[in-house]
């Protein structure tokens, strides 16, 4: 039960983290950026975990930050440097640095605690018991308190530079003009993807952390009017999707983290077909009552 | 190390032959039709696409329980189509935006994918090792059933592009322009996805799920810098990418437990590179010399113009000037100032005369027509546009360094051949004074 217990809670947690930080990217234009940041940050888990030779939790932050900000700085470069377009700097900067990744754990394989399989889709059944030990005692699973953290630094981050981040999230030009640095923000929210998906990563792996980013935030986003509304929406989504994952993949003996994923994407398709004024059922309807009018 | 090297080259062993033709093939279609996409600034859709086909290959497999090259090609196009449409759907019906639509496809796809592979992994099927191989390639497992399906069907998207060039070529470059002639710009977009999603779904056995879009994107990015015509970064793609499938079989048959998706990426990254930086033209280090080259030129050009403009307020353009009094007049670093004297006297521009300089009479000459350009400019934006005969200096200072011999005819012709510009100087005019020089 305990077992379970802490499942519920780091999926909750993971995906509530994923949920903030992921309804700022969608609003900013930055999902396929979450998609790479997602897929680099494991350069950096690597790399940090070469040079060091631990995995603490302070190596590891640092690691997948400094990778996800020369990410995004790649990319920039690469997009004026080299005049192509910004999409296509983004598939060459993140195939790159995930490829270097690849190449140095099958190198090193026995040496890095980091399969392929775990790094995709992570396992989270076995997160819990990675316990981590704080001056003697056991105090819960390591995954658990690396997102708590995250969780509390992404509610900080809003809470904090809500204005600036709504106003660059709606508006760039008028948020230049009143002198924010957009810059300043986008590298801002990058360290913050980068966090959150360093956090999630060793429990759930890369690709849901990119679903969880991605999906409840534009759920919330076909039918919410502000950004709270989207804040609070997509955690519930969010928090939705984990519990009803785990127990998919309880029933079927399959990845939990690819089921959470999964049920995330359902409810995506479920809330766009029943809700809102462009959903399939608003549609149809509309056809429909269009053509009546038109034969009358 | 270099033995297996030979002897995968050798080509004797008929394995090898199959995984190396395969490679090749299936790299170079790719890479043309990455470019498709790359200028129809889609460039991630590619990953979108490959990602989507992984619950078409487990489905195939969980439906059928074989592992024959048909049914998994099958499985992964039907899903990799749907995929594309669910994408489509949100782009042209809801508020998604175009790149949340990608990556909610993307990781949807996926996380089903990958949902059915460890669901497969438990239940109890002989022919089921290996199925993961496609995550992240591997080129090795290729034998000689796959590679014919998989050339066949490489070559239809390579024979698709082929056949209906032309018409691509133009719903890619310019869709307005198709519509407007009354092309089916619907079919053939159906058409390019298609071919999009064959290459994309045979490219997977030796680049991986995950790389895909490396396989679609390295090429045509590199190309690019190379050329300006649409046929020659077709061809170079292919080119490109038929090295890159051939260098990853290599390394798939030297180190077996390697995947070789990354290492085809490292390849890939190394010919990007290469093209970034050295291609003529557009590379960086190119346009970098040229603007280089530019600047020398518009200090050089500065500078002799300061020379004439000290020289025409003493009246004596013989004695020499001390670099100090070229700053007084114009504002210039110290060492663009020394750096520009010294190409002028390589040019026999300038002299030399106890550290101070004069113009030679070519010098003079150059000083002239330059002083001749600003000086006429100035004019014809104080007469023909009517702008304040204070504005008019800066701009006068830019096209100074662009106008030609021919334009300046124009200008001055049109001004009625004019002695002074509006600041009440002369205007110098070169042929009139090499006259008299020569004279």
């Amino acid at each position: 039960m305990t077992h379970e217990l802490w499942i519920f809670l780091i999926a909750s947690l993971m995906a509530t983290s994923c949920a903030l930080v992921g309804s700022l990217m969608v609003l900013r234009r930055m999902a396929m950026i979450g998609d790479a940041l997602s897929h680099t940050v494991l350069l950096g888990l690597v790399l940090a975990f070469m040079l060091t030779g631990e995995r603490s939790l302070t190596v590891m932050f640092v690691g997948a930050t400094v990778v996800g900000l020369v990410t995004v700085f790649l990319t920039d470069l690469l997009n004026r440097m080299g005049k192509l377009q910004k999409d296509a700097c983004i598939g060459i900067v993140f195939t790159f640095l995930f490829a270097l990744a690849i190449i140095l754990i099958s190198a090193y394989t026995g040496e890095i605690d980091i399969d392929q399989e775990h790094l995709l889709y992570g396992e989270i059944a076995f997160a819990p018991f990675d316990t981590f030990e704080w001056q003697g005692q056991d105090v819960g699973p390591r995954a658990f308190w690396s997102l708590l953290f995250v969780t509390v630094a992404n509610l900080l981050f809003i809470v904090i530079g809500y204005r600036h981040l709504q106003t660059v999230a709606f508006n760039a030009s008028l948020a230049t003009a009143l002198g924010m640095s957009v810059n300043l923000i986008h590298y801002a929210l990058t360290t913050m993807v980068s966090l959150t998906t360093v956090a999630s990563f060793e429990a759930v792996g890369a690709i849901l952390v990119v679903a969880m980013l991605v999906i409840p935030a534009n759920t919330a986003y076909l039918f919410c009017r502000s950004i709270q509304g989207m804040l609070i929406w997509s955690v519930i989504f969010a928090i939705a999707a984990s519990i009803s994952g785990y127990y998919l993949a309880v029933w079927a003996d399959a990845s939990i983290s690819a089921a959470i994923a999964m049920m995330s994407g359902f409810i995506f398709i479920l809330i766009l077909i029943t809700v809102g004024p462009e959903s399939v059922i608003q549609k149809i309807k509309f056809r429909f009552g269009l053509n009546r009018m038109n034969l009358s | 190390m270099l033995e297996p090297f030979l002897e995968f080259w050798s080509l004797s062993d008929p394995n090898v032959v199959w995984v190396l033709s395969g490679a090749v093939l299936l790299g170079s279609s790719t890479g043309v039709i990455g470019s498709f996409l790359f200028f129809r600034k889609h460039s991630l859709i590619g990953d979108a696409l490959a990602h989507a086909a992984l619950p078409g290959v487990m489905s195939a497999f969980i439906l059928f329980q074989s592992r024959d090259p048909l049914v998994i090609l099958g499985g992964a196009v039907v899903s990799s189509f749907i995929g594309f449409f669910f994408i489509d759907y949100m782009n042209k019906h809801t508020k998604i935006k175009e790149d949340s639509a990608l990556a909610i496809v993307l990781s949807l796809f996926f996380a089903i994918g990958i949902f059915e592979l460890t669901y497969i992994q438990k239940l109890d099927i002989a022919a089921k090792s290996g199925l993961d191989k496609i995550l992240f390639g591997q080129a090795a497992a290729l034998v000689r059933a796959d590679v014919i399906v998989l050339g066949i069907a490489g070559l239809l998207s390579l024979a698709i592009v082929v056949l209906f060039y032309d018409k691509l070529r133009l719903i890619t470059l310019d869709r307005q322009f198709a519509r407007a002639i009354g092309m089916n710009v619907l079919f053939y977009d159906l058409l390019l996805t298609f071919a999009v999603v064959l290459s994309v779904v045979i490219g997977l056995q030796i680049f991986g799920v995950v790389l895909m879009a490396a396989a679609l994107l390295f090429p045509v990015a590199a190309g690019r810098y190379w050329s300006d015509s649409l046929p020659w970064i077709l061809a170079l793609c292919g080119i490109i990418g038929a090295t890159s499938g051939a260098v990853s079989a290599n390394i798939s048959y030297l180190a077996p437990q390697m995947p070789t998706g990354p290492w085809m990426v490292i390849i890939l990254s190394l010919i990007f590179l290469l093209s970034l930086c050295f291609a003529p033209h557009r590379g960086v280090i190119s346009r970098y010399l040229k603007n280089r080259r530019r600047n020398q030129r518009i200090n050089d050009e500065n500078l002799l113009r300061s020379f004439y403009v000290i020289g025409e307020r003493r009246n004596d353009f013989v004695r020499a000037i001390a670099p100090e009094q070229i700053l007084s007049v114009r504002n210039m670093s110290g060492w663009i100032l020394h750096e520009s004297i010294r190409r002028m006297q390589r040019k026999r521009m300038i002299e030399h005369d106890n550290f101070h300089y004069r113009l030679t009479t070519k010098g003079l000459r150059e000083a002239e027509k330059i002083t001749r350009y600003h000086r006429l400019w100035e004019l014809y934006l104080t007469r023909q546009a009517n702008v304040a005969p204070n504005m008019v200096h800066d701009s006068a200072e830019d096209v100074e360094h662009l106008l030609t011999p021919e334009l300046e005819q124009r200008i001055s012709q049109e001004l009625g051949n004019p002695q002074n510009d509006p600041h009440g100087r002369t205007i110098p005019n070169h042929q009139l004074v090499a006259g008299e020089q020569s004279r």
